[in-house]
């Protein structure tokens, strides 16, 4: 009877390490779960169960939705409503190293890498003994799973710096895992970049939500846009080398539909180069679409396809980039129909509410942003419809970005581009925005204040903005101030070291090689 | 009722006298009865009694408040004078403790049992409720006050962070799963609590480390009423109970609440859209969900000898209904027990088989926080035909506002939760054991005991959404579901036990071994209302789990007693669990314990006032195994993703695999008790005691704590890290005060102080004790905790920011005192919070007393908890004005409580909201006339009115102080209830 105690799983859900890999398709689905993982919480849909990571809410723990609230709520383009913990320190720019939203996007960030160390080991092992396409595939898979790695790291190194360092090479267990610099990690994510570039799938040639080459040279074309900030050192010029090839190379084009791409039908879209897919029936998540859906739409604001949660909506600091101001919307015509810049999609009733955020806590203070919405670029509801859920895919990484990036290195004073090319490319972008090309911009407007501003027209709400401000040295400091910045009404100056944020005190705690980032107490 | 005895018997007359054995004097109305007969007689005032008897036959001779004493009629002793033992509180019974049984002035251990003399009375449908208050060191906290909801027990607090904290039961013999099955809400319920005879619980290691791998929490025995040596005797008791609420939150009436949104619109910048979604309604919701709620029980047990083998078989019946309408629950159970016995006693055969069938109707207890919330201005109908005419919130931006789309964020309407959810269940449950103890011939003192059994139990339910609902719109595929379960335990022991007596020295020594076998599996299904041109219903679903894990031991105890004074018992327990790897997979558990009679030593003999006066000494190491639903923490296991957790490839949606978070080295959790105890009796037991001192120390806790990033597939891991520290006091005191013929009075008191302490959350080496990590989850926004656990602070200790008050003593919205002095937002810095106490009280008090006058009965119990602290989440999270309205275009009301603070948002974590719910609960009065022969000579009996629930005396500001884990949401309140009952034997 002490065999007993030999237990294997007898849950038909459930397999062990050694017998879960008995065929080809069960790579691929554990290659799902890589990516998986950027959309969906856990192994249930619907409601939740069986959480990836823990100490959170799984709609919260989500890693798009954290991802998206630490990249827009500290600027000037959201602001939230909610008393979700401590989600308003965000916008006030009080956040501390304790706080759970921190934690468990550094969590994520570290369960996706983890996840792929998985992934790159058990393909490496049948690698060992598989053959033709299986042997393809397999390569593909983990080029791809090393791709996902580097994302990830990429995001550590925009968002904290200087963190735990592991791959592969680690086993799972308890250890302490060891410290890099925001350096050094930059210069492995830049050398895995090129490494495994070419083993990635040619332009275009792989299936939809799966990444090709052109994703690994946006990711380069962003290390090096941003090098001065990651590493103190200008790369401009590694950024066009890799832009010039995502523009020229890569086989995607510009979305004659500017709003497709925020729809449910944007996997139709010529311009997504790596999108995180979402279905209402099949990737069900209160955190990523669901929430940027639900949550940006609440008051009087029209049908979008899901709910109205209330929470999230733009400040006029942003609709003011736009150039409109309050007396452009009325009650008649709260979403401004005579705009000429279509990419403006707001939402603002001066009869119930109000243009200056006087409460944060009330979503009606502010204006509406309808931008993401769970219906199809025609109008027509989601074919796929299940209560709250969207199946919106998020554009991740997209060629209009890529045109922008391109002006910016170029402005920069990074060599292989031309300011010709950059303004053909911007101008590109303000025709399919105005639908004529009565609003291109010449040469002497074509300045880095121009870009900043362009990229929020273009790219609002598409969780840039944190990035591209601390590039532009605005999102701390005094030099540009907005609502609430710093906690009061009128925005003030805060601190710089906010630029980075802190090392969660769970991970301080559980792995002395780690040190706080400067500024930060703990 | 007649079973005939021997025929043509000599009759012969029998006489005597009936005496008190503590005063010696006559005690009139004894009942003597020919056992198995309907015939007897009373005493007279002088305590004579005549009766006419067969020889051979048995008078039994019983009095309420006396234990019963029993005669054999003979031809040459006619004359039979008897001295009537009044029943005391236990004194010398034998107990039952795990493997065997001994007598409680041997028992070295911390040991409590309960009778079913002592147990609380009034409509009870739970064994726990029996012993609610009646043992210093044990707390029972009833979950709510939903018909059969369980109960949270602990003993000594807990000595597990993140495993169990339950103690083991054990009844009959068989160790129960606490792990219940679909559709059950509460796992203890399987058994009938009116079959139980008593209750033992063992506390301390010494006690408790026969049992090794479960007991680190303690031990409930429970034992079941029996056969007896007569003829066939029937018992009935039933009753029938009126459960009816306490008390309502104090919200605002319709006519308050209009003038309460034109006050915040005109002066406080409310949104005016929200005096247009004002109704002209006056609806008491609360007062539409509840109900005055009629229950019955009924009992019928057989017991007696039949063709010698005592036996007893009895049936149940137990409608509950619940006072929030619709819920209930029907409850049917058997249980039969026959102790044969073979080869003139040297076989004794226990045979314990009892069955139980459930049916809950759980009602909707959404409705009880969405009656706190909804606006009262809004009558429950209105002349829509979507919503089944109920009332529903539209969207503002819809031009039908009585058919429109609903506001899914918004409240539901409270009538149409009630009427809309269909959610019942079917439990089907069996417990059986047999066990055989023989008397091995060859060697005197030795017995070989096999004890096998099985408890299986079957579930089965169904919760649907009728599509009129208006939140059946959020997740349509989960409005029809479906779901069953299976449980299976199986056990098997054997164990030899020998007792030798040598001079002055007496050896009691045990050696067994165990298995126990746990099996659990279940399926549920969902789907939408509407089906697909395709003939399958939309967004149709299933899920299904199987798991099973396994328990081996081997086990050792050796009492042994010098002169009948000092008392040793050595135990050790070799325990496997399939739950580890193989090489952490045993543990060995030790225990020790001396026990010293001290009044029986010599120096004592002339102390006549004192009847007892021993000490003991204890220490035991436990384990723990049971983390909760991780039956395979130690192995890589791969987990499927259900549909709805798929990832797109192409056209295609994959099913994904995730490695789950395991660590190969987990290893059992040990508990180490010292135990100090004194027990006590004087002036013949009139006043009887016990005092224990405890201290116990739990180390490599099987916790799930944060780990380095990084390191594993999530970012918690279960793995053993960090210890804990319980010490407390417990005293129990029992005082005769009245011991008079026609006059009894017994009081009771215990009471109980446990202090617990983290000493350590982490596995690291360093000074730095860590910050811990948060728990203790509430309602209001998404993930927010008001506990933490943190190195020095007991577990579960609330973590809040100190409020700043004004001069009037009216706090400051958003206001905390800056405890780093760091400025800025104090809200925005955790390290500004402070520890604030914990849900579990201070010192617990029990108290009861009972009163006897001739046939009159008067008992009460109640308990008194200082200093457990209840954070007020209704207040927290809806006596703020901003909840008032929300922008989708739904009102809500809110609890007049706003007035305390004047909040307009969300301070979730202001110290204003944990308050000191210390309180005292009367939890029975009982009165009781017991009578004798009425209208035949066998029939006797007793009613019963009492008072469950009686009344509690309490500061707190919510509505019932006894909150388990301390954070006060809208549980399902707690009735009183008034009951009627009556116990007849015949």
């Amino acid at each position: 009877c002490i065999n007993d105690l030999d237990v294997e799983p007898i849950d038909p859900n459930e397999a062990t390490a050694t017998n879960v890999f008995s065929d080809e398709l069960s790579y691929k689905r554990a290659l799902a779960r890589v990516y998986a993982t950027y959309a969906i919480s856990g192994q249930r849909g619907g409601g939740g169960g069986l959480p990836d990571i823990e100490g959170i809410d799984e709609g919260f723990g989500n890693y798009l939705r954290l991802y998206w609230n630490l990249q827009q709520l500290p600027t000037d383009e959201t602001v939230m409503a909610w008393d979700d913990a401590s989600i308003k320190d965000f916008h006030w720019h009080t956040w501390s190293p304790n706080d759970v939203f921190i934690g468990a996007m550094y969590s994520r960030i570290f369960y996706a890498i983890t996840l792929a160390n998985e992934f790159i080991r058990t393909s490496e092992d049948a690698m060992g003994s598989a053959t033709g396409d299986f042997l393809e595939d397999l390569r593909l898979y983990q080029a791809e799973s090393r791709f996902l790695r580097a994302f990830s790291y990429w995001h550590a190194i925009d968002m904290f710096g200087n963190v735990s360092f592991v791959t592969d090479e680690d086993p799972i267990g308890a250890f302490f895992p060891q410290r890099i610099t925001r350096a050094d990690l930059f210069d492995y994510v830049e050398q895995e970049l090129i490494d495994l570039e070419g083993d990635l799938a040619a332009p275009g040639t792989n299936e939809y939500a799966r990444v090709d080459r052109v994703a690994a040279w946006m990711l380069l074309s962003k290390l090096y846009l941003n090098a001065e900030v990651y590493i103190g050192e200008a790369k401009y010029t590694e950024a066009l080398t890799y832009l010039n090839k995502v523009i020229n190379e890569g086989g995607y084009s510009i979305d004659p539909n500017y709003i497709r791409m925020f729809r449910v039908d944007n996997d139709q879209s010529p311009e997504i180069i790596f999108p995180i897919s979402f279905n209402a029936q099949n990737t069900q998540q209160y955190g990523g679409m669901t929430f940027i859906t639900n949550a940006s739409r609440g008051g009087n604001m029209l049908p979008n396809g899901v709910g109205a949660w209330g929470g999230i909506r733009a400040i006029k600091e942003l609709v003011e980039i736009f150039g409109f101001n309050e007396s452009d919307f009325t009650t008649e015509d709260p979403v401004f129909n005579a705009r000429e810049d279509h990419r403006a999609q707001f939402f603002f009733d001066p009869e119930s509410w109000s243009w200056e955020v006087e409460n944060v806590g009330l979503f009606t203070h502010g204006i509406g942003v309808y931008k993401f919405t769970n219906l199809r670029s025609d109008g027509e509801p989601d074919p796929m419809a299940e209560g709250d859920f969207a199946s919106t895919d998020f554009p991740m990484f997209r060629l209009g970005d890529a045109y922008l990036m391109y002006a910016e290195a170029v402005l920069r004073g990074g060599q292989g581009g031309s300011r010709a090319i950059a303004l053909q490319l911007v101008n590109e972008l303000r025709d399919r925005a105005f639908g004529n090309t009565n609003h291109r911009i010449t040469d002497s407007e074509l300045t880095l204040d121009f870009i900043l501003d362009e990229r929020a027209r273009e790219l609002y709400w598409e969780a840039h903005r944190r990035t591209d401000l601390i590039r532009f040295g605005k999102l701390t400091g005094g030099d540009y101030i907005w609502t609430w910045k710093g906690n009061v009404p009128e925005g003030r100056s805060t601190g710089a070291f906010r630029d980075l944020y802190p090392i969660p005190v769970n991970d301080l705690d559980t792995n002395p090689n780690l040190i706080q980032n400067t500024g930060y107490s703990n | 009722c007649l079973i005939p005895l021997g025929v043509s018997a000599q009759q012969v007359n029998v006489t005597g006298r009936v005496t008190d054995s503590t005063n010696g004097e006559p005690v009139p109305g004894v009942t003597i009865v020919i056992a198995g007969t309907p015939t007897g007689t009373i005493t007279s005032i002088d305590g004579t009694y005549s009766i006419n008897a067969n020889v051979g036959d048995i008078l039994q001779f019983s009095f309420i408040g006396y234990d019963t004493e029993r005669r054999n009629v003979s031809a040459d002793a006619t004359v039979v004078n008897v001295v009537m033992q009044p029943s005391v509180f236990g004194v010398d019974e034998v107990v039952v403790i795990g493997y065997g049984q001994i007598r409680k002035s041997d028992a070295t251990g911390s040991v409590n049992v309960i009778g079913a003399d002592d147990f609380n009375r009034g409509p009870i449908t739970t064994p726990q409720g029996l012993i609610t208050g009646r043992i210093p060191g044990v707390m029972v906290t009833q979950g709510s006050g939903a018909p059969g909801s369980g109960s949270t027990i602990r003993i000594r607090g807990g000595s597990s962070l993140s495993a169990s904290n339950d103690p083991l039961i054990v009844i009959d013999g068989f160790p129960v799963d606490n792990s219940g099955v679909e559709g059950l809400a509460n796992p203890l319920s399987t058994i009938n609590p009116n079959d139980i005879e008593s209750m033992t619980v063992l506390k301390d290691a010494s006690a408790t480390a026969i049992y090794g791998s479960r007991a680190s929490n303690g031990v409930i025995i429970i034992t079941t009423k029996r056969g007896t040596q007569d003829g066939l005797n029937i018992n009935y008791t039933g009753n029938v109970s009126v459960g009816r609420l306490v008390k309502y939150h104090d919200v605002f009436d319709g006519n308050e609440f209009r003038d309460l949104i034109a006050d915040r619109v005109a002066n406080h910048g409310m949104d005016p859209v929200a005096l247009t979604r004002l109704g002209q309604a006056n609806t008491d919701w609360q007062d539409e969900i509840y109900r005055t709620a009629v229950s019955t029980d009924h009992n019928v047990s057989f017991y007696g000898r039949y063709n010698d083998i005592p036996f007893r078989a009895s049936i149940g019946h137990t409608i509950e209904n619940g006072i929030l309408k619709e819920s209930s629950l029907s409850r049917t159970t058997l249980a039969v027990t026959a102790n044969p016995s073979f080869f003139d006693d040297q076989l004794r055969v226990t045979i314990n088989l009892k069955g139980m069938d459930i049916h809950n109707n759980f009602s909707n207890q959404d409705a009880i926080s969405s009656a706190f919330q909804f606006d009262p201005s809004q009558p429950i109908r209105n002349d829509n035909t979507r919503y089944g005419g109920y009332f529903t919130w539209i969207e503002l931006a819809q031009a039908d506002q009585l058919n429109g789309n609903p506001i899914n964020i918004a409240t539901h309407n409270p009538m149409a939760r009630l009427a809309y959810r269909d959610d019942q269940s079917d439990v089907q449950s069996a417990i059986g054991n047999i066990q055989f103890d023989y008397a091995v011939p060859f060697l005197e003192g030795l017995r070989a005991n096999l004890n096998m059994g099985m408890e299986v139990s079957e579930g089965e339910g169904n919760n649907n959404t009728d599509p009129r609902a208006s939140w059946s719109l959020r997740e349509p595929s989960f409005n029809v579901q479906s779901y069953r379960g299976t449980r299976k335990n199986q056990l098997l022991d054997f164990y030899l036990n020998y007792v030798t007596e040598v001079g002055d020295h007496r050896f009691d020594a045990t050696a067994g071994y165990g298995w126990q076998y746990f099996y659990r599996s279940g399926s549920s299904r969902n789907r939408s209302w509407e089906m697909g041109d395709d003939g399958e219903y939309i967004g149709a679903g299933s899920r299904a789990y199987k798991n099973e894990n396994y328990l081996v031991s081997f086990f050792g105890r050796l009492n042994y007693a010098f002169m009948d004074r000092y008392l040793v018992t050595a135990t050790l327990r070799n325990d496997g669990s399939s739950r580890f790897g193989k090489d952490n997979r045993w543990g060995l558990f030790p225990a020790f314990a001396f026990a010293w009679k001290i009044n029986e030593e010599s120096f004592l003999e002339n102390a006549d006032s004192l009847s007892e006066l021993k000490m003991r000494f204890g220490y035991g190491v436990t384990g723990q195994q049971d983390i909760g639903t991780n039956y395979y923490p130690y192995i890589p296991i791969y987990r499927e993703s259900e549909q709805g957790a798929y990832y797109r490839f192409g056209d295609t949606y994959y099913s994904t695999l995730r490695p789950n978070p395991y660590d190969a080295n987990l290893k059992w959790e040990e508990t180490t008790t010292y135990n100090l105890g004194l027990d006590f009796g004087f002036l013949n037991n009139r006043i009887q005691g016990s005092v224990d001192v405890y201290h116990r120390e739990t180390v490599d806790l099987i916790s799930n704590v944060p780990i380095a990033a990084g390191t594993n597939f999530s970012n918690y891991l279960t793995t053993n890290v960090g210890s804990l520290e319980n010490q407390g006091i417990e005293i129990d005191l029992n005082y005769r005060a009245i011991s008079r013929l026609d006059l009894r009075w017994s009081i009771g008191a215990n009471f109980s102080a446990n202090r617990n302490e983290i000493t350590s959350l982490s596995n690291l080496d360093t000074e730095d004790a860590g910050v811990g990590y948060p728990l203790g989850g509430i309602s209001g926004g998404t993930g927010n905790t008001v506990m933490w656990n943190r190195v020095g602070q007991a577990a579960n200790t609330f973590f809040l920011f100190q409020q700043v008050y004004d001069t009037n003593g009216m706090p400051i919205e958003g206001l905390y005192v800056d405890k780093t002095g760091e400025g800025g937002n104090v809200a925005g810095n955790n390290d500004n919070k402070y520890f604030m106490g914990t849900p579990t009280p201070d010192f617990l008090i029990g108290i009861s007393s009972d009163l006897k006058y001739r046939n009159w009965d008067f008992s009460f119990a109640g308990r008194l908890s200082i200093g457990n602290e209840v954070y007020n989440n209704n207040w927290s999270d809806r006596a703020i004005y901003q909840e008032l309205y929300n922008q989708s275009g739904y009102l809500s009301n809110i609890p007049k409580a706003v007035q305390r603070t004047n909040f307009t948002n969300a301070q979730y974590w202001s110290s204003v909201y944990l308050e000191d719910a210390s309180f005292f609960r009367m939890d029975h009065i009982t009165l009781g006339y017991s009578f004798e022969r009425l209208l035949t000579e066998r029939l006797s009996g007793r009613v019963t009115a009492s008072v469950q629930n009686a009344f509690v005396i309490t500061d707190y500001s919510g509505l019932d102080p006894e909150v388990s884990g301390g954070i006060d949401n809208n549980i399902y309140p707690r009735p009183r209830t008034f009951m009627l009952g009556v116990n007849v034997n015949f």
